[in-house]
């Protein structure tokens, strides 16, 4: 204990004198501002007018559809077999897996069902159940829905299974086989995306104004096309993907250290990487906030010295 | 009631009071500096205030023809590469003033809250930006947004948070995410001026006894206490 009672090592006051108490020197900010104002407007336009901006057009289910019909079939075979991403991802779509786990923690499953979506119902029988004048299709679905769950299951993983033996999954090289109506389903769901229409009734069916582009994005994630896609322009997870955008553009590079993970073990081979990527950075984030309160290193850039690059020209009189 | 009684009372008098107590008067527009300030570093707090200036008039510009608009017009385009253009600026500037505040270890002196709402608005501003890019309404949209789920639901937000809900993302990036970036900072522009700019590490003032024999004008000699005007010296 010291002197006065107070325990000897408590903690060292901060003794940062009031800046206010120093002296002065002239400095116009109105100016300052200005002139910075004018410097980074020139550069935007400068750059804006040079560089552009990149604008590569959304892919579109019919786009899919005539660029690779067999992703699309394999796709909807996927769906009503439950062996797509979606339909096997757990929360908030369903209750098909626990999803990622922190440690012992499931957060994913602790998110709970908040936008359910049964993929083989959602994405490919009720858009499928609104085509009329197609007799081959009614009878179709119609044989799908007296099936029991079992019996469905069995007949699209037969018929995904056939697709992946066939040469680049062509359905017309497909060998006969207990399918069921899957072939006439995946079929017709190919017929429907051709069309156009299939965004429409995967977000307006129900409501006239559709904001919410939830179903047909995972419809497209999904199938391997996006993805080709993207990896095509360097946008897989594994290419830096998060901070980097199409064309020779700089993207997100603010990003960096969150992509960075991704790169490296034990996160590139986690099946949790993502739990692990986001609780890594939310502890990260948490200490640039408090730095000011975390001992040792708050103190580091007095030991870095790189301060002296910015206070060259104190005064004798400013040291102690 | 008496003029003392409603001093007391006024709840206008109160505010008054407080914002004179918190930036007083003399400390919103200095046209001093303490003489330390003077490096290059220090513009780069106002280059970034100015590249958010841009951010912001860009991005209203796009909101007047709407979600799509960029996609078909000319004028858009471009409004929408001063848009690309000023954020990449913006976090370039604000960036390496981030560096320069962790370098001079600027929370010193009661400035943890001048810290801290300068790093809150960063991870804000990331945030924006990044809605920015599911707002796009193309390619790069779809994949960002089909990528970004799985963090998010990974740790229960992404229902609150659906990135692939284009009606909710746009809102996001156009009024909740930008209001909060720009009141932190007011914020903090508010407490960099209340507080001044950090002195070097050690660094000293002059005892005011030593200022007593510097002829100033008399409002220059008063005590100086954090929140008074600034004490002036001759170079």
């Amino acid at each position: 204990m010291s002197h006065d009672g107070k325990p000897a090592r408590r903690r060292r006051r901060d003794q940062t004198p009031d800046a206010h108490r120093f002296p002065t020197r002239p400095y116009d900010l109105v100016k300052e501002f200005v002139i910075a104002v004018a410097v980074v407007g020139v550069l935007v336009a400068v750059l804006a007018a040079v560089f552009s901006s990149p604008d590569r057009k959304a892919i579109t289910l019919e786009n899919w559809a005539n660029a690779d019909p067999n992703d699309v079939v394999a796709t909807a075979a996927g769906e009503l077999a439950g062996t797509t991403t979606s339909a096997g991802y757990g929360a908030p779509y369903n209750r098909a897996s626990d999803g990622q786990k922190l440690g012992p923690l499931p957060l994913q499953r602790w998110g709970s069902v908040r936008i359910p979506i049964d993929s083989a119902n959602d994405l490919v029988i009720e858009p499928l159940s609104t085509v009329t004048g197609d007799p081959a299709l009614t009878l179709a679905l119609r044989t799908w829905h007296s099936a029991s769950p079992d019996q469905q299951t069995k007949w699209a993983g037969n018929y995904s299974d056939a697709l992946t033996a066939t040469p680049d999954g062509n359905p017309s090289q497909v060998k006969p086989g207990d399918y069921g109506p899957v072939p006439v389903l995946a079929a017709r769901f190919l017929t429907l995306a051709r069309t156009g229409g299939l965004e429409g009734l995967l977000t307006s069916r129900h409501t006239f104004y559709a904001t919410d582009q939830t179903k047909p994005l995972l419809l497209l994630a999904d199938g391997a096309y996006l993805e080709d896609q993207a990896r095509a322009d360097h946008l897989g997870g594994d290419q830096w993907g998060m901070m980097n955008e199409t064309g020779n553009y700089p993207g997100q590079p603010w990003m960096w250290l969150y992509t960075f993970w991704y790169q490296i073990k034990p996160f590139s081979t986690s099946g949790n990487a993502d739990a692990l990527v986001w609780a890594l950075m939310a502890v990260l984030t948490l200490g640039l906030i408090l730095l000011p309160f975390i001992p040792g290193l708050r103190s580091l850039p007095r030991h870095l010295g790189v301060h002296r690059l910015i206070w060259r020209n104190q005064t004798p009189a400013q040291r102690p | 009631m008496s003029s003392e009684q409603h001093a007391t009372s006024s709840w206008t008098v109160w505010l008054r009071n407080h914002i004179k107590r918190t930036v007083p008067e003399g400390q919103w527009l200095p046209d001093r500096q303490p003489a330390y300030v003077r490096s290059w570093i220090y513009v780069f707090g106002v280059a970034t205030l100015a590249a958010f200036l841009f951010v912001l008039a860009s991005g209203l510009a796009l909101a007047v023809g709407g979600a799509a608009w960029w996609h078909t017009s000319r004028v858009g385009h471009f409004f929408n590469s001063m848009h690309l253009w000023s954020t990449e600026l913006f976090f370039v500037f604000m960036v390496i003033h981030l560096w320069g505040k962790f370098f001079m270890a600027a929370w010193r002196g009661k400035r943890a809250l001048t810290w801290i709402t300068g790093a809150v608005a960063f991870v804000g501003s990331i945030a924006t930006a990044f809605t920015g890019y599911l707002s796009q309404t193309n390619f790069d949209s779809q994949w960002i947004s089909t990528q970004a789920k799985d963090g998010l639901n990974s740790v229960g937000v992404g229902a609150l948070f659906n990135v692939l809900n284009l009606g909710q993302m746009l809102l996001w990036h156009i009024v909740l995410l930008p209001l909060v970036v720009g009141v932190l900072v007011v914020l903090h522009v508010i407490l960099v001026r209340r507080h001044g700019v950090v002195p070097p590490f050690d660094a000293q003032p002059p005892e005011p006894a030593a200022l007593a024999h510097t002829e100033l004008p008399e409002p220059a000699m008063q005590a100086p206490t954090d929140g008074a005007d600034p004490v002036q010296v001759p170079r």
